[in-house]
Protein backbone atom coordinates (compact mmCIF):
# COMPACT_ATOMS: atom_id res chain seq x y z
CA UNK A 1 0.00 0.00 0.00
CA UNK A 2 1.35 3.59 -0.66
CA UNK A 3 2.33 5.79 2.14
CA UNK A 4 -0.97 7.57 1.73
CA UNK A 5 -2.79 4.51 3.69
CA UNK A 6 -3.24 6.59 6.77
CA UNK A 7 -4.15 9.85 7.27
CA UNK A 8 -3.54 10.49 11.04
CA UNK A 9 -0.62 8.58 12.35
CA UNK A 10 0.70 9.56 15.94
CA UNK A 11 3.98 8.14 17.41
CA UNK A 12 4.89 8.00 21.27
CA UNK A 13 2.64 11.25 21.97
CA UNK A 14 3.20 12.40 25.78
CA UNK A 15 1.14 15.32 27.10
CA UNK A 16 2.05 16.16 30.64
CA UNK A 17 -0.39 18.40 32.92
CA UNK A 18 1.40 19.61 36.15
CA UNK A 19 -0.27 21.14 39.09
CA UNK A 20 1.91 21.74 41.77
CA UNK A 21 3.41 18.39 42.94
CA UNK A 22 1.30 16.71 41.27
CA UNK A 23 2.35 15.44 37.38
CA UNK A 24 -0.16 13.86 35.44
CA UNK A 25 0.46 12.21 32.07
CA UNK A 26 -3.08 12.49 30.35
CA UNK A 27 -1.36 11.00 27.09
CA UNK A 28 1.50 8.03 27.78
CA UNK A 29 2.78 7.24 24.89
CA UNK A 30 0.30 6.82 22.42
CA UNK A 31 1.11 4.91 19.02
CA UNK A 32 -1.66 5.26 16.78
CA UNK A 33 -2.45 5.12 12.76
CA UNK A 34 -5.70 5.81 11.38
CA UNK A 35 -6.89 4.65 7.81
CA UNK A 36 -8.11 6.51 5.05
CA UNK A 37 -12.26 6.52 4.73
CA UNK A 38 -12.23 4.75 8.49
CA UNK A 39 -14.55 5.12 11.10
CA UNK A 40 -13.04 5.50 14.35
CA UNK A 41 -13.78 5.74 18.01
CA UNK A 42 -11.79 6.04 21.02
CA UNK A 43 -13.65 4.97 24.16
CA UNK A 44 -12.68 5.93 27.92
CA UNK A 45 -13.97 6.23 31.30
CA UNK A 46 -14.13 10.26 31.83
CA UNK A 47 -10.58 11.31 32.50
CA UNK A 48 -8.66 8.98 30.34
CA UNK A 49 -7.39 10.95 27.90
CA UNK A 50 -9.92 11.42 24.90
CA UNK A 51 -10.33 15.18 24.60
CA UNK A 52 -6.14 15.50 25.41
CA UNK A 53 -5.58 12.75 21.95
CA UNK A 54 -8.31 14.63 20.84
CA UNK A 55 -6.63 18.25 20.75
CA UNK A 56 -2.93 16.53 19.51
CA UNK A 57 -4.65 15.02 16.86
CA UNK A 58 -6.82 18.61 15.57
CA UNK A 59 -3.44 20.46 15.90
CA UNK A 60 -5.32 22.66 18.61
CA UNK A 61 -2.84 21.40 21.56
CA UNK A 62 0.96 21.14 21.23
CA UNK A 63 2.16 17.29 22.49
CA UNK A 64 5.26 17.24 25.05
CA UNK A 65 6.91 14.29 23.24
CA UNK A 66 6.18 12.31 19.86
CA UNK A 67 4.65 13.89 16.96
CA UNK A 68 1.03 13.66 15.08
CA UNK A 69 1.51 12.92 10.83
CA UNK A 70 -1.55 14.07 9.27
CA UNK A 71 -1.60 13.10 5.59
CA UNK A 72 2.17 12.26 6.36
CA UNK A 73 3.29 15.79 7.47
CA UNK A 74 4.68 15.78 10.63
CA UNK A 75 2.48 18.60 12.10
CA UNK A 76 5.41 19.94 14.41
CA UNK A 77 6.94 20.99 11.13
CA UNK A 78 4.14 23.61 10.49
CA UNK A 79 4.26 27.36 11.00
CA UNK A 80 1.17 29.24 12.14
CA UNK A 81 0.06 29.90 8.58
CA UNK A 82 0.07 26.32 7.27
CA UNK A 83 -1.71 25.12 10.75
CA UNK A 84 -4.36 27.50 10.19
CA UNK A 85 -4.73 26.07 6.84
CA UNK A 86 -4.84 22.81 8.28
CA UNK A 87 -7.39 23.57 10.62
CA UNK A 88 -9.57 25.28 7.50
CA UNK A 89 -9.10 22.96 4.95
CA UNK A 90 -7.87 18.96 6.51
CA UNK A 91 -9.56 19.16 9.49
CA UNK A 92 -13.37 19.28 10.49
CA UNK A 93 -13.83 19.91 14.60
CA UNK A 94 -16.94 18.82 16.36
CA UNK A 95 -17.29 19.54 20.28
CA UNK A 96 -19.36 18.53 23.21
CA UNK A 97 -20.88 21.63 23.23
CA UNK A 98 -21.15 22.52 19.91
CA UNK A 99 -19.16 25.83 19.74
CA UNK A 100 -21.46 27.83 17.26
CA UNK A 101 -20.74 31.33 17.24
CA UNK A 102 -24.47 32.50 19.57
CA UNK A 103 -24.68 35.79 17.56
CA UNK A 104 -24.87 33.92 14.06
CA UNK A 105 -27.65 32.04 12.27
CA UNK A 106 -26.88 28.71 11.29
CA UNK A 107 -25.94 29.65 7.50
CA UNK A 108 -23.51 31.82 9.17
CA UNK A 109 -21.94 29.60 11.17
CA UNK A 110 -21.47 27.10 8.39
CA UNK A 111 -20.45 30.14 6.23
CA UNK A 112 -17.24 31.16 8.30
CA UNK A 113 -14.96 28.07 7.29
CA UNK A 114 -15.54 29.28 3.77
CA UNK A 115 -14.90 32.84 4.12
CA UNK A 116 -11.28 31.78 5.98
CA UNK A 117 -10.76 29.62 3.05
CA UNK A 118 -11.35 32.68 0.92
CA UNK A 119 -14.23 31.46 -1.20
CA UNK A 120 -16.19 34.32 -2.54
CA UNK A 121 -19.83 35.23 -0.28
CA UNK A 122 -21.99 33.82 -2.85
CA UNK A 123 -20.58 30.80 -3.23
CA UNK A 124 -19.62 30.17 0.42
CA UNK A 125 -23.61 31.54 1.02
CA UNK A 126 -24.50 28.15 -1.54
CA UNK A 127 -22.05 25.81 -0.08
CA UNK A 128 -24.01 26.86 3.68
CA UNK A 129 -27.33 26.26 2.45
CA UNK A 130 -26.45 22.82 0.80
CA UNK A 131 -24.60 21.97 3.77
CA UNK A 132 -27.78 22.90 5.61
CA UNK A 133 -29.98 21.28 3.50
CA UNK A 134 -27.02 17.89 4.11
CA UNK A 135 -27.64 17.68 7.85
CA UNK A 136 -31.87 18.63 7.61
CA UNK A 137 -32.28 22.16 8.41
CA UNK A 138 -32.33 23.83 5.52
CA UNK A 139 -35.27 25.07 6.69
CA UNK A 140 -33.45 26.66 10.07
CA UNK A 141 -30.98 28.24 8.27
CA UNK A 142 -31.54 32.10 9.28
CA UNK A 143 -31.82 30.99 13.33
CA UNK A 144 -29.73 31.65 15.76
CA UNK A 145 -28.22 28.70 17.96
CA UNK A 146 -29.69 29.65 20.90
CA UNK A 147 -33.59 28.81 18.50
CA UNK A 148 -32.27 25.74 18.16
CA UNK A 149 -32.16 22.43 20.06
CA UNK A 150 -29.16 20.69 20.99
CA UNK A 151 -29.79 17.82 18.31
CA UNK A 152 -30.27 20.93 15.51
CA UNK A 153 -26.77 22.91 16.84
CA UNK A 154 -25.05 19.93 16.56
CA UNK A 155 -26.54 19.16 13.39
CA UNK A 156 -24.74 22.74 12.32
CA UNK A 157 -21.80 22.05 13.89
CA UNK A 158 -21.48 19.52 11.64
CA UNK A 159 -22.12 21.07 8.80
CA UNK A 160 -19.79 23.64 9.32
CA UNK A 161 -16.92 21.11 10.07
CA UNK A 162 -17.85 19.82 6.33
CA UNK A 163 -17.51 23.46 4.79
CA UNK A 164 -14.24 22.73 2.96
CA UNK A 165 -14.58 19.48 2.54
CA UNK A 166 -12.16 18.29 5.02
CA UNK A 167 -11.01 14.37 4.58
CA UNK A 168 -10.88 13.93 8.29
CA UNK A 169 -13.91 14.50 10.78
CA UNK A 170 -12.45 15.18 14.71
CA UNK A 171 -15.48 14.65 17.23
CA UNK A 172 -15.13 15.13 20.91
CA UNK A 173 -17.80 13.41 22.53
CA UNK A 174 -20.58 14.83 19.98
CA UNK A 175 -23.62 12.96 21.56
CA UNK A 176 -22.31 13.63 25.41
CA UNK A 177 -24.91 16.77 25.48
CA UNK A 178 -27.45 14.80 23.58
CA UNK A 179 -30.47 12.89 25.01
CA UNK A 180 -30.48 9.46 23.85
CA UNK A 181 -32.91 9.46 20.78
CA UNK A 182 -31.01 12.50 19.36
CA UNK A 183 -27.64 11.24 20.39
CA UNK A 184 -27.98 8.18 17.95
CA UNK A 185 -29.37 10.70 14.95
CA UNK A 186 -25.96 12.15 15.24
CA UNK A 187 -23.85 9.28 15.01
CA UNK A 188 -25.91 7.44 12.17
CA UNK A 189 -25.57 10.82 10.88
CA UNK A 190 -22.03 11.04 10.81
CA UNK A 191 -21.64 7.43 9.75
CA UNK A 192 -23.45 8.32 6.88
CA UNK A 193 -21.01 11.20 6.04
CA UNK A 194 -18.43 8.70 6.02
CA UNK A 195 -20.10 6.19 3.86
CA UNK A 196 -21.59 8.92 1.21
CA UNK A 197 -18.48 11.28 1.27
CA UNK A 198 -15.46 8.76 2.54
CA UNK A 199 -14.11 11.67 5.16
CA UNK A 200 -12.59 9.37 8.09
CA UNK A 201 -14.62 10.07 11.27
CA UNK A 202 -12.80 9.90 14.53
CA UNK A 203 -14.60 10.46 17.46
CA UNK A 204 -13.81 10.57 21.06
CA UNK A 205 -16.75 9.11 23.34
CA UNK A 206 -17.95 6.74 26.09
CA UNK A 207 -20.96 6.34 24.19
CA UNK A 208 -21.36 2.77 23.80
CA UNK A 209 -23.66 3.39 20.53
CA UNK A 210 -20.48 4.05 18.88
CA UNK A 211 -19.52 1.06 18.92
CA UNK A 212 -21.81 -0.57 16.66
CA UNK A 213 -21.18 2.02 14.01
CA UNK A 214 -17.19 1.84 14.02
CA UNK A 215 -15.24 0.18 11.98
CA UNK A 216 -12.40 0.01 14.75
CA UNK A 217 -12.47 0.94 18.42
CA UNK A 218 -9.28 1.92 20.26
CA UNK A 219 -9.61 1.43 24.24
CA UNK A 220 -7.50 4.12 26.10
CA UNK A 221 -6.90 4.33 30.06
CA UNK A 222 -4.88 6.53 31.88
CA UNK A 223 -3.50 8.04 28.98
CA UNK A 224 -2.39 4.90 27.44
CA UNK A 225 -4.08 2.43 24.50
CA UNK A 226 -5.37 -0.45 26.20
CA UNK A 227 -6.42 -2.20 22.83
CA UNK A 228 -7.72 -1.78 19.86
CA UNK A 229 -10.46 -4.08 18.10
CA UNK A 230 -11.38 -4.20 14.72
CA UNK A 231 -15.75 -4.30 13.74
CA UNK A 232 -15.67 -7.85 13.18
CA UNK A 233 -14.98 -9.02 16.70
CA UNK A 234 -16.26 -6.42 18.58
CA UNK A 235 -19.59 -7.73 17.22
CA UNK A 236 -19.07 -11.15 19.04
CA UNK A 237 -18.41 -9.39 21.80
CA UNK A 238 -21.47 -7.16 22.36
CA UNK A 239 -23.75 -8.70 24.27
CA UNK A 240 -21.29 -8.90 27.49
CA UNK A 241 -19.97 -5.60 27.17
CA UNK A 242 -22.74 -3.30 28.53
CA UNK A 243 -22.54 -5.22 32.01
CA UNK A 244 -19.12 -4.38 31.95
CA UNK A 245 -17.41 -1.33 34.23
CA UNK A 246 -14.47 -1.51 31.67
CA UNK B 1 4.61 42.99 8.46
CA UNK B 2 7.90 40.42 8.51
CA UNK B 3 8.84 38.91 5.19
CA UNK B 4 6.95 36.57 3.93
CA UNK B 5 8.28 32.87 2.83
CA UNK B 6 7.06 31.97 -0.83
CA UNK B 7 3.01 30.35 -0.46
CA UNK B 8 4.42 27.20 -2.69
CA UNK B 9 4.04 24.02 -0.60
CA UNK B 10 7.60 22.19 -0.10
CA UNK B 11 7.66 18.33 -0.84
CA UNK B 12 7.93 17.94 2.59
CA UNK B 13 4.35 19.34 3.33
CA UNK B 14 2.38 17.92 0.73
CA UNK B 15 -1.12 19.31 0.06
CA UNK B 16 -0.67 21.66 3.05
CA UNK B 17 0.16 25.46 1.75
CA UNK B 18 -0.13 28.62 3.91
CA UNK B 19 -3.36 30.08 4.84
CA UNK B 20 -4.52 33.17 2.88
CA UNK B 21 -4.27 36.52 4.30
CA UNK B 22 -7.61 38.04 4.12
CA UNK B 23 -7.91 41.26 2.93
CA UNK B 24 -8.24 44.19 5.30
CA UNK B 25 -11.91 45.36 3.53
CA UNK B 26 -12.75 41.25 4.48
CA UNK B 27 -12.17 42.32 8.18
CA UNK B 28 -13.52 45.69 7.88
CA UNK B 29 -16.83 43.71 6.34
CA UNK B 30 -16.90 40.62 8.92
CA UNK B 31 -16.75 43.49 12.50
CA UNK B 32 -19.10 46.14 10.79
CA UNK B 33 -21.35 42.46 10.89
CA UNK B 34 -19.99 41.93 14.23
CA UNK B 35 -21.37 45.43 15.62
CA UNK B 36 -24.93 45.10 14.01
CA UNK B 37 -25.71 41.61 15.06
CA UNK B 38 -24.60 41.84 18.56
CA UNK B 39 -26.38 45.98 18.28
CA UNK B 40 -27.57 45.75 21.91
CA UNK B 41 -24.30 44.74 23.71
CA UNK B 42 -22.84 46.92 21.67
CA UNK B 43 -24.85 49.73 22.61
CA UNK B 44 -24.66 48.86 26.62
CA UNK B 45 -19.89 49.00 26.03
CA UNK B 46 -20.56 52.13 23.93
CA UNK B 47 -22.52 53.51 26.63
CA UNK B 48 -19.37 52.91 28.96
CA UNK B 49 -17.10 54.50 26.59
CA UNK B 50 -19.93 57.32 26.03
CA UNK B 51 -20.89 58.37 29.73
CA UNK B 52 -17.07 58.24 30.37
CA UNK B 53 -16.33 60.80 27.48
CA UNK B 54 -19.33 62.62 28.37
CA UNK B 55 -18.05 63.48 31.81
CA UNK B 56 -14.92 64.21 31.03
CA UNK B 57 -16.03 66.82 28.19
CA UNK B 58 -18.77 68.06 30.88
CA UNK B 59 -16.02 68.83 33.16
CA UNK B 60 -13.48 70.24 30.37
CA UNK B 61 -16.40 72.33 28.52
CA UNK B 62 -16.99 74.24 32.03
CA UNK B 63 -13.21 75.46 31.96
CA UNK B 64 -13.70 76.88 28.60
CA UNK B 65 -15.70 80.02 29.60
CA UNK B 66 -13.45 82.60 30.36
CA UNK B 67 -12.98 83.65 34.32
CA UNK B 68 -12.69 87.02 35.99
CA UNK B 69 -9.20 86.80 37.58
CA UNK B 70 -10.31 89.48 39.99
CA UNK B 71 -12.54 87.43 41.07
CA UNK B 72 -11.13 84.83 44.21
CA UNK B 73 -13.96 82.49 44.05
CA UNK B 74 -14.18 82.13 40.35
CA UNK B 75 -10.00 81.64 40.60
CA UNK B 76 -10.50 78.92 42.95
CA UNK B 77 -13.23 77.16 41.42
CA UNK B 78 -11.24 76.87 37.91
CA UNK B 79 -8.44 75.50 40.12
CA UNK B 80 -11.04 72.88 41.66
CA UNK B 81 -11.89 72.88 37.97
CA UNK B 82 -8.80 71.21 36.94
CA UNK B 83 -8.71 68.27 39.61
CA UNK B 84 -12.43 67.27 38.39
CA UNK B 85 -11.15 67.07 34.89
CA UNK B 86 -8.05 64.61 35.79
CA UNK B 87 -10.66 62.67 38.46
CA UNK B 88 -12.79 62.75 35.60
CA UNK B 89 -10.57 61.26 33.35
CA UNK B 90 -9.38 58.35 35.79
CA UNK B 91 -13.56 57.71 35.96
CA UNK B 92 -13.21 57.52 32.23
CA UNK B 93 -10.25 55.12 32.14
CA UNK B 94 -12.11 52.70 34.48
CA UNK B 95 -15.53 52.90 33.06
CA UNK B 96 -13.69 52.32 29.46
CA UNK B 97 -11.70 49.71 30.60
CA UNK B 98 -14.61 47.75 32.41
CA UNK B 99 -16.69 47.74 29.28
CA UNK B 100 -14.24 46.99 26.59
CA UNK B 101 -12.55 44.07 29.06
CA UNK B 102 -15.72 42.66 29.60
CA UNK B 103 -17.13 42.81 25.85
CA UNK B 104 -13.73 40.66 24.88
CA UNK B 105 -12.98 38.35 27.49
CA UNK B 106 -16.67 37.07 26.93
CA UNK B 107 -15.46 36.64 23.59
CA UNK B 108 -12.26 34.32 24.14
CA UNK B 109 -14.41 31.21 23.29
CA UNK B 110 -15.32 32.38 20.01
CA UNK B 111 -12.23 33.44 19.18
CA UNK B 112 -11.02 29.86 19.86
CA UNK B 113 -13.66 28.70 17.88
CA UNK B 114 -12.53 31.02 14.76
CA UNK B 115 -8.79 29.67 15.17
CA UNK B 116 -10.83 26.30 14.65
CA UNK B 117 -12.31 26.86 11.70
CA UNK B 118 -8.53 28.29 10.33
CA UNK B 119 -8.55 31.93 11.29
CA UNK B 120 -5.01 33.46 11.53
CA UNK B 121 -4.18 34.82 14.38
CA UNK B 122 -3.77 38.29 13.20
CA UNK B 123 -6.94 38.32 11.62
CA UNK B 124 -8.80 38.34 14.70
CA UNK B 125 -6.81 40.87 16.30
CA UNK B 126 -7.89 43.21 13.44
CA UNK B 127 -11.36 42.10 14.16
CA UNK B 128 -11.04 43.52 17.28
CA UNK B 129 -8.97 46.31 16.34
CA UNK B 130 -11.60 47.65 14.19
CA UNK B 131 -14.22 46.67 16.30
CA UNK B 132 -13.05 48.68 18.85
CA UNK B 133 -11.93 51.60 17.40
CA UNK B 134 -15.06 52.53 15.37
CA UNK B 135 -16.48 52.02 18.79
CA UNK B 136 -14.46 54.42 20.36
CA UNK B 137 -14.50 57.06 17.72
CA UNK B 138 -18.37 56.86 17.55
CA UNK B 139 -18.94 56.48 21.64
CA UNK B 140 -16.42 58.81 22.44
CA UNK B 141 -18.18 61.95 19.58
CA UNK B 142 -21.53 61.04 21.09
CA UNK B 143 -19.69 61.28 24.37
CA UNK B 144 -18.41 64.56 23.50
CA UNK B 145 -21.60 66.23 22.19
CA UNK B 146 -23.17 65.26 25.82
CA UNK B 147 -21.23 66.29 28.34
CA UNK B 148 -20.73 70.01 25.95
CA UNK B 149 -23.95 70.35 25.12
CA UNK B 150 -25.24 69.90 28.55
CA UNK B 151 -22.62 72.45 30.02
CA UNK B 152 -23.22 74.58 27.09
CA UNK B 153 -27.01 74.65 28.64
CA UNK B 154 -26.02 74.83 32.08
CA UNK B 155 -24.39 78.07 31.62
CA UNK B 156 -27.01 79.10 29.17
CA UNK B 157 -29.16 79.34 31.85
CA UNK B 158 -27.59 80.84 34.44
CA UNK B 159 -24.88 83.59 32.52
CA UNK B 160 -26.34 83.31 28.96
CA UNK B 161 -24.11 84.00 26.26
CA UNK B 162 -21.53 85.58 28.36
CA UNK B 163 -18.10 83.86 27.43
CA UNK B 164 -19.06 82.15 24.49
CA UNK B 165 -16.79 84.21 22.09
CA UNK B 166 -14.43 82.62 19.26
CA UNK B 167 -12.05 81.88 21.72
CA UNK B 168 -14.82 79.18 22.97
CA UNK B 169 -15.84 77.70 19.98
CA UNK B 170 -12.22 77.21 18.75
CA UNK B 171 -11.25 75.56 22.01
CA UNK B 172 -14.23 73.09 21.97
CA UNK B 173 -13.36 72.17 18.60
CA UNK B 174 -10.10 71.40 20.49
CA UNK B 175 -11.80 69.49 23.05
CA UNK B 176 -13.84 67.67 20.50
CA UNK B 177 -10.36 66.04 19.00
CA UNK B 178 -8.48 65.47 22.54
CA UNK B 179 -11.76 63.52 23.69
CA UNK B 180 -11.86 61.22 21.16
CA UNK B 181 -8.13 61.04 20.71
CA UNK B 182 -8.51 59.92 24.54
CA UNK B 183 -11.57 58.21 24.16
CA UNK B 184 -10.53 56.08 21.46
CA UNK B 185 -6.99 55.20 22.76
CA UNK B 186 -8.84 54.03 25.82
CA UNK B 187 -10.71 51.87 23.86
CA UNK B 188 -7.90 50.03 21.66
CA UNK B 189 -5.80 49.85 24.91
CA UNK B 190 -8.59 47.95 26.52
CA UNK B 191 -9.71 45.47 23.93
CA UNK B 192 -6.63 44.69 21.61
CA UNK B 193 -3.93 43.40 24.40
CA UNK B 194 -6.21 40.77 25.52
CA UNK B 195 -7.89 39.57 22.19
CA UNK B 196 -3.87 39.31 21.00
CA UNK B 197 -3.65 37.47 24.05
CA UNK B 198 -6.19 34.96 23.45
CA UNK B 199 -5.37 35.02 19.84
CA UNK B 200 -2.08 33.60 20.30
CA UNK B 201 -2.92 30.92 22.81
CA UNK B 202 -3.20 27.33 21.49
CA UNK B 203 -7.24 27.36 20.19
CA UNK B 204 -8.16 24.99 23.14
CA UNK B 205 -6.63 27.35 25.68
CA UNK B 206 -9.38 30.12 24.39
CA UNK B 207 -12.00 27.72 23.79
CA UNK B 208 -11.43 26.55 27.62
CA UNK B 209 -11.25 29.61 29.33
CA UNK B 210 -14.32 30.40 31.03
CA UNK B 211 -15.38 33.68 32.48
N1 LIG C 1 -5.80 21.82 31.10
C1 LIG C 1 -5.58 20.83 31.96
N2 LIG C 1 -4.87 21.04 33.08
C2 LIG C 1 -4.64 20.04 33.94
N3 LIG C 1 -5.07 18.79 33.78
C3 LIG C 1 -5.80 18.51 32.68
C4 LIG C 1 -6.09 19.51 31.72
N4 LIG C 1 -6.82 18.96 30.72
C5 LIG C 1 -6.97 17.66 31.07
N5 LIG C 1 -6.36 17.38 32.23
C6 LIG C 1 -6.31 16.08 32.89
O1 LIG C 1 -5.84 15.12 31.96
C7 LIG C 1 -6.57 13.91 32.09
C8 LIG C 1 -7.19 13.57 30.77
O2 LIG C 1 -8.21 14.52 30.49
P1 LIG C 1 -9.10 14.47 29.20
O3 LIG C 1 -8.23 14.27 28.02
O4 LIG C 1 -9.95 15.68 29.21
O5 LIG C 1 -9.97 13.17 29.45
P2 LIG C 1 -11.32 12.70 28.78
O6 LIG C 1 -11.60 13.57 27.61
O7 LIG C 1 -11.07 11.27 28.40
O8 LIG C 1 -12.38 12.79 29.80
C9 LIG C 1 -7.56 14.12 33.21
O9 LIG C 1 -7.05 13.54 34.38
C10 LIG C 1 -7.68 15.60 33.32
O10 LIG C 1 -7.96 15.97 34.65
MG1 LIG D 1 -13.24 14.80 27.19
Amino acid sequence: MSAHEYVVRTKGLVKIYTMGEEVLRALDGVDLDIRRGEYISIMGPSGSGKSTLFNSIGGLDKPDEGSVFINDVDMAQLDARELAYLRCHTIGYIFQTFNLIPVMTALENVTLPTVFAGMPTDEGLERGMELLDLVGLGHRYHHRPTQLSGGQQQRVAIARALANNPSIILADEPTGNLDLKTGEEIIDLLRKLNRDQGVTVISATHDYKMVNVSDRVVWIRDGKIAKIEERANIDLQIGGMHGEEF
Amino acid sequence: MSAETPDQPSHAKAGIQKQIQLPFSKAWQISLQGIRIRWMRSLITASGILLGIAFFSFVRTAGLFPIDMTDKEAVSASNRQSWLAIMALLVCFVGIMNAMLMSVTERFKEIGTMKCLGALDNFVVKLFFIEAGLMGVLASLAGWVTGWVIMVLLHLLSKGTEGMVSAFWIASVRELALSVGIGTVITLIAAVPPANRAAKMPPIAALRSEI
